[in-house]
């Protein structure tokens, strides 16, 4: 049993100013997601990636260089690529107006940067006005964040869910059950909060993680995503496909949780 | 008949992880999950082995557990090559017809200078047994607090490598960076008796394996699927993402290895 469609809602490219070999890097990821069925990569750039500002403290001049490269990949790739607006939430009244230009450039999402505590009310107007647009917030979370990691101010899902808390009219991903951390951890902290949406992305693929997540919050609220290792979200898929789910949940997980939580007509489904 | 898309699986592990509960990690879903995966056979070491003092008592559990699925899972005991009489597990080893043994220097706080590690070399060489190392076996972001225990490290690998130029080596659970500062710091022949499972390796768009593949060659490579600890669908579709632009790939089979490590004994 295959879902209808795949949407990676968790995708992301890079650019001349991020990497040398960017054009190997992004033809690599839509190749081999059109070998896995993906339909649309729902992506960001985090400015320069760490080369000029670090990755989740993207001055405001990489944020708007990073931002503009990703839109320039949507313009190019308009039948399989959307594109998040990525806002470093220290810089407010920047960030509101690079969501107004990221609307204006086609965005259907905020890329929350893991620049602020996701508590901190400096999210705030930032996530108020990603609700009032009717666009999700995909925010990095580190899965029961016991300390501090260098070169980013994570969140766990305690800390999501306050700000959650504050804007039910907000959809929030948490990012990456897969991606570090304890992910057994965020299943109880998520269980009761309709407006977050775990995402199955991360390299990790831990057996028992899929099982528990649909058993805690279920197949209306998780989301299949990839990340930055689309092998790992593969396994996912294929992992998700033997559990004898039914298609309508296996649905909702690959590509209808996304079509409910981004903008009407982000996505062109037959 | 069944076509098998990898002869062994030279990663898996039965019984309980001491850090998290594993959905049921037993031998005869293991043999189901071959079957459904397309793996000929699994070479089967004792998980909660890894961090018993003495690993006999696991291994004699180990032997009993696998005998009603002889025909698709072989054993692969433990060795502490610090602790007395451990020879013996070797010899017990071949008896019982296992393909390999396994020895966690980290989890033993074995250093990789110490002596023991180019004698359990020479011994397993001796007997035609392949060592199998392993790198990890969860993500150092994910680990529980008392689980303070490093990675492998490539000086291991090394020592264990140069100390007889019969022995066999598989390290699973290697990422890119390990199996690169090891493979180039071993000599030609050196790099022909180690061998490495990919379940830690990436694919695109990184392309970590394919970028290994190109360099290290394929046939530095077996299947290993890390079955009960993470998904063994990850391997398997890292393989299949390779890019249809290489060659067709063949890595090396663990019978191969196990050949090679027999044919050495008199």
């Amino acid at each position: 049993m295959a879902p209808r469609h795949l949407i990676d809602p968790h995708a992301h490219f890079h650019w001349s100013g991020s990497r040398d070999d960017h054009a190997r890097y992004n033809a690599s990821r839509l190749n081999a997601g059109d070998r896995m069925g993906i339909l649309y990569h729902v992506a960001s750039i985090l400015g320069t990636w760490g080369r000029r500002s670090p990755t989740y403290f993207a001055s405001p001049a990489d944020v708007e260089a990073g931002n503009d490269a990703m839109y320039d990949i949507t313009d190019a790739e308009p039948a399989r690529v959307r594109a998040y607006v990525h806002v470093n939430p220290n810089h407010t009244e920047h960030a509101l107006r690079e969501i107004d230009r990221g609307v204006a450039r086609g965005a259907v999402g905020v890329k929350l940067s893991a620049s602020r505590r996701a508590d901190d009310p400096l999210n705030d107007p930032i996530v108020a006005e990603a609700g009032r647009r009717g666009m999700p917030v995909l925010h990095h979370i580190w899965q029961h964040r016991q300390r501090d990691w260098g070169m980013q101010e994570a969140s766990d899902a305690i800390e999501l869910v306050r700000l959650a808390a504050r804007h039910p009219g907000t959809n929030f991903i948490l990012a990456h059950i897969g991606g570090g951390g304890d992910w057994a951890h965020t299943i109880n902290v998520i269980r009761d909060v309709p407006n977050v949406y775990p995402d199955t992305s991360g390299s990790g693929v831990d057996r028992g993680m899929l099982d528990a997540y649909l058993a805690s919050v279920g197949a209306q609220r998780l989301l299949w995503a990839a990340d930055l290792t689309l092998c790992t979200g593969l396994a996912k898929l294929q992992a998700l496909e033997v559990i004898g789910m039914p298609q309508a949940d296996l649905d909702d997980i690959c590509w209808r949780n996304a079509v409910r939580i981004f903008p009407p007509a982000t996505f062109e489904l037959t | 008949m069944t076509t098998h898309r990898f002869d062994v699986d030279v990663s898996a592990w039965i019984g309980s992880y001491p850090f998290r509960e594993l959905p049921h990690p037993d031998a005869a879903i293991l043999v189901q999950v071959l079957q459904r995966e397309r793996i000929g056979q699994a070479w089967v070491g004792s998980l909660p082995s890894a961090w018993h003092r003495d690993p006999a008592p696991s291994n004699a559990w180990l032997y009993e557990a696998l005998a009603p699925h002889a025909d698709v899972l072989r054993p692969s005991p433990t060795v502490r090559p610090d602790w007395p009489g451990w020879e013996d597990v070797l010899d017990e080893a071949v008896r019982r017809g296992a393909p390999s043994v396994r020895v966690y220097p980290m989890q033993l706080g074995i250093g990789a200078t110490s002596p023991v590690l180019p004698a359990l070399a020479r011994s397993a060489a001796a007997r035609g047994l392949v060592i199998q190392l392993t790198v990890r076996f969860e993500d150092l972001r994910q680990r529980h607090p008392t689980d303070t225990v490093p990675d492998l490290t490539a000086a291991h690998v090394r020592v264990l490598v140069r100390a007889d130029s019969r022995v066999r080596v598989i390290v699973s659970g290697a990422g890119r960076d390990l199996i690169e500062e090891t493979h180039w710091s071993l000599t030609p022949e050196e790099q022909s008796r180690c061998f490495w499972d990919w379940a830690w390796v990436w694919g695109p768009p990184e392309d970590h394996l394919e970028h290994l593949v190109r360099t290290v060659g394929p046939e530095r490579f077996t299947f290993g699927g890390f079955w009960p600890l993470r998904l063994v669908q990850a391997p398997l579709a890292t393989f299949s993402l390779l890019s249809p632009l290489l060659p067709a790939v063949t890595m090396t089979s663990g019978l191969r290895i196990t050949a090679e490590a027999m044919s050495h004994v008199v």
